[in-house]
C-alpha cells in the first residue's frame, strides 16, 4: 500500500532525486564513533540541531498558553508551572534546552575551529554558522523576558539601556527593541515576543537550510 | 585516486586540487572502505545516540524545574539585575575600569565586538593552507585566551552571586496571595487598626513581623478576631488591642470588610 502511494507520487513528481539528495550519502570512516571514538566530536553539531528542534517543538506547545501581554504572561507561566499537566516538563525542556544549545553551539564551533574545517573551501558555511550564533543568542536575550517576573524584567532594562548607548544609532535601536525611548512596559514584552517567535526563527531557519545546503554540497572536512 | 599511505587530503575528503573541483558529492560506488550508507545505517546509530542524549536531558528537565521569580515590578529599586548565564561574561567584563564609565563603548562595543568580529572572520585572517593546530598558532593561541577569558569572567561574575539566597528572595507569591488591597482609611475601624495592629501586621494587611490577615490561612470568625486582639494567640501575645467594646467591634468589621474586598 505505502508503496503503491509512493509509486504514485513518484511517477508524478519524481520522488528519487529529492531523497537521495537528503539522505543518499557516504559517512567517511574519521568521523563515525564505530570506528574511532574520538570522532564523538563531530556529533556536537548534530545535538546542537536535535535541542533545537527540541526548542521549536516545546515553543510551539508553551505558545498555546503563554500570553503576551503584561498583565497576565507571568500569570500564564505561573499557571502553566502549576496547573497544567506536564506543562512544567515541556518549560523546562524549553528553558533548559537554551542553556544546552548554547553549550552544544559552542563545543560545535570549538570543534570546527580546532580543527582547521572552516579553511578554504568552507569559508562561507563557517561565517553562517557564527551568523547562526549570533541568532541563538538573541533568541536566549529575547526569550529571558518572556515570563515577566523579576530577573527577566531587570535583565532587559540592562540589555536595553546598553543598546541605548551604541554610537549614533543608539535611541532608535533602543525604541526598535523597546517600543519606547524610556518605558520597558507592554510594548516591550509584545516585541520581544515578535522578536523571539516570528523574526529570529525566520533567521535560523534561513541559515540552518544554507548552512545544511553547503555542508551537503562541499562534503564533511576530511580528517587532519 | 591514491588511498592509504601516501592519500591526499586538500583540507578536504572530496574537494580535489586543481581547476577540475567537482562540487558534486560522488556516487556510493566510489566509496569503497570503511565509509557507512549514511542511510540508513548511520542514522540509525544517530538515533540511538540521540535517544541517550534526549534521556539524559529529560532527566535533567525533571530533577530541576524551571525557575520562575515574582511578577516584574518595576518599582523594585533593590533588585539586582542578573542576565541568563551565558551573558554573565559580558556583564563582568563591564565591571573593570578601562570598560565602564568613559570607556563604556570599549567594553560594550570594542572589545566584544573585535573578539566576535574575529570570529566571524576567522576563515580570512588564519587563510594558511594548514589545518593542524601547531601550524597556526596565532590563531589558537588567540582563540585559548579568548576562551580562557570568557571561562574566567563568567566564573568571577557567577561566584560573586548568592543564587540560592537570590532564589529564596524572589520565589514567585501565588496570583490569589497578591490580591490588590483596598484599605479604606475612612473605616471607623480603621483608626484602631491603626493603633493595635498596622505595626506588626502591616500596613495593608499584607503582614510583616506577623501574618497576613487575609488570604487562604487566614480564616477566622467575627469572634474569633476579636478574641484573638485581646487575648493573642500563638506568638502573638495578649493584650494587643486595648480599647472599647465598641471599638473592638469596628476593629474585627474593619479586617472582615477587607477579607471582602478580596473575595
Amino acid at each position: 500500500m505505502l508503496q503503491k502511494i509512493y509509486d504514485w507520487i513518484d511517477e508524478r513528481i519524481d520522488l528519487q532525486p529529492i531523497w537521495r539528495d537528503i539522505a543518499d550519502h557516504e559517512v567517511p570512516e574519521h568521523v563515525n564513533p564505530a570506528h574511532h571514538f574520538s570522532a564523538f566530536v563531530y556529533c556536537f553539531g548534530g545535538l546542537t540541531f536535535f535541542v533545537v528542534v527540541i526548542q521549536i517543538l516545546s515553543g510551539m506547545f508553551l505558545t498555546m498558553y503563554y500570553v503576551p501581554d503584561i498583565e497576565n504572561a507571568w500569570r500564564s507561566v505561573y499557571y502553566l508551572q502549576t496547573e497544567v499537566a506536564h506543562a512544567q516538563i515541556v518549560r523546562g525542556m524549553h528553558h533548559w534546552g537554551a542553556s544546552v544549545t548554547v553549550v552544544m553551539l559552542l563545543l560545535h564551533t570549538l570543534r570546527v575551529f580546532f580543527q582547521g574545517a572552516y579553511k578554504k573551501p568552507r569559508e562561507l558555511n563557517w561565517m553562517v554558522g557564527v551568523l547562526l550564533f549570533f541568532v541563538i543568542l538573541g533568541l536566549g536575550f529575547t526569550g529571558y523576558l518572556l515570563p515577566w517576573d523579576n530577573k527577566a524584567f531587570f535583565a532587559t532594562q540592562v540589555g536595553l539601556e546598553m543598546a541605548q548607548q551604541v554610537p549614533f544609532i543608539g535611541d532608535q535601536l533602543k525604541i526598535l527593541l523597546a517600543g519606547d525611548a524610556s518605558i520597558v512596559g507592554a510594548q516591550t514584552l509584545t516585541r520581544f515576543f515578535a522578536i523571539h517567535v516570528f523574526f529570529l526563527p525566520a533567521a535560523l531557519f534561513a541559515l540552518l537550510a544554507v548552512h545544511f545546503i553547503m555542508i551537503r554540497r562541499q562534503g564533511i572536512s576530511g580528517p587532519l | 585516486m591514491q588511498r592509504g599511505k601516501g592519500m591526499k587530503f586538500v583540507g578536504d575528503s572530496r574537494i580535489k586540487q586543481g581547476p577540475t573541483v567537482s562540487r558534486i558529492p560522488k556516487d556510493y560506488s566510489e566509496y569503497p572502505g570503511r565509509t557507512e550508507a549514511f542511510w540508513p545505517n548511520f542514522l540509525l546509530k544517530e538515533w540511538l545516540a540521540g535517544a541517550v542524549f534526549l534521556i539524559g536531558f529529560l532527566i535533567l528537565t525533571l530533577a530541576h524545574p524551571s525557575p520562575l521569580e515574582g511578577l516584574a515590578d518595576p518599582t523594585d529599586a533593590a533588585y539586582i539585575p542578573l542576565p541568563d548565564w551565558y551573558f554573565l561574561f559580558l556583564y563582568e567584563l563591564l565591571k573593570y575600569e578601562f570598560a565602564s564609565g568613559t570607556y563604556i563603548i570599549l567594553g560594550m562595543l570594542g572589545i566584544p565586538g573585535l573578539a566576535f568580529g574575529a570570529l566571524l572572520l576567522a576563515p580570512f585572517l588564519d587563510n594558511g593552507p594548514g589545518r593542524r593546530p601547531h601550524q597556526r598558532p596565532i590563531a589558537v593561541g588567540m582563540m585559548l585566551l579568548g576562551l580562557v577569558s570568557v571561562i574566567w569572567l563568567t566564573y568571577s561574575s557567577s561566584a560573586a552571586v548568592d543564587w540560592e539566597g537570590r532564589a529564596e528572595a524572589n520565589k514567585p507569591v501565588p496570583p490569589s496571595e497578591e490580591a490588590d488591597v483596598v484599605i479604606d482609611t475612612e473605616h471607623p475601624g480603621y483608626a484602631a487598626y491603626e493603633t493595635s495592629c498596622l505595626a506588626c501586621h502591616g500596613a495593608e494587611l499584607e503582614g510583616t513581623a506577623a501574618p497576613a490577615l487575609y488570604g487562604p490561612d487566614f480564616d477566622y470568625t467575627a469572634e474569633e478576631i476579636a478574641d484573638i486582639s485581646v487575648n493573642g494567640t500563638g506568638a502573638m501575645p495578649p493584650d494587643q488591642f486595648t480599647g472599647t467594646d465598641e471599638e473592638l467591634e469596628q476593629l474585627t468589621e474593619f479586617i472582615l470588610s477587607v477579607n471582602e474586598s478580596i473575595e
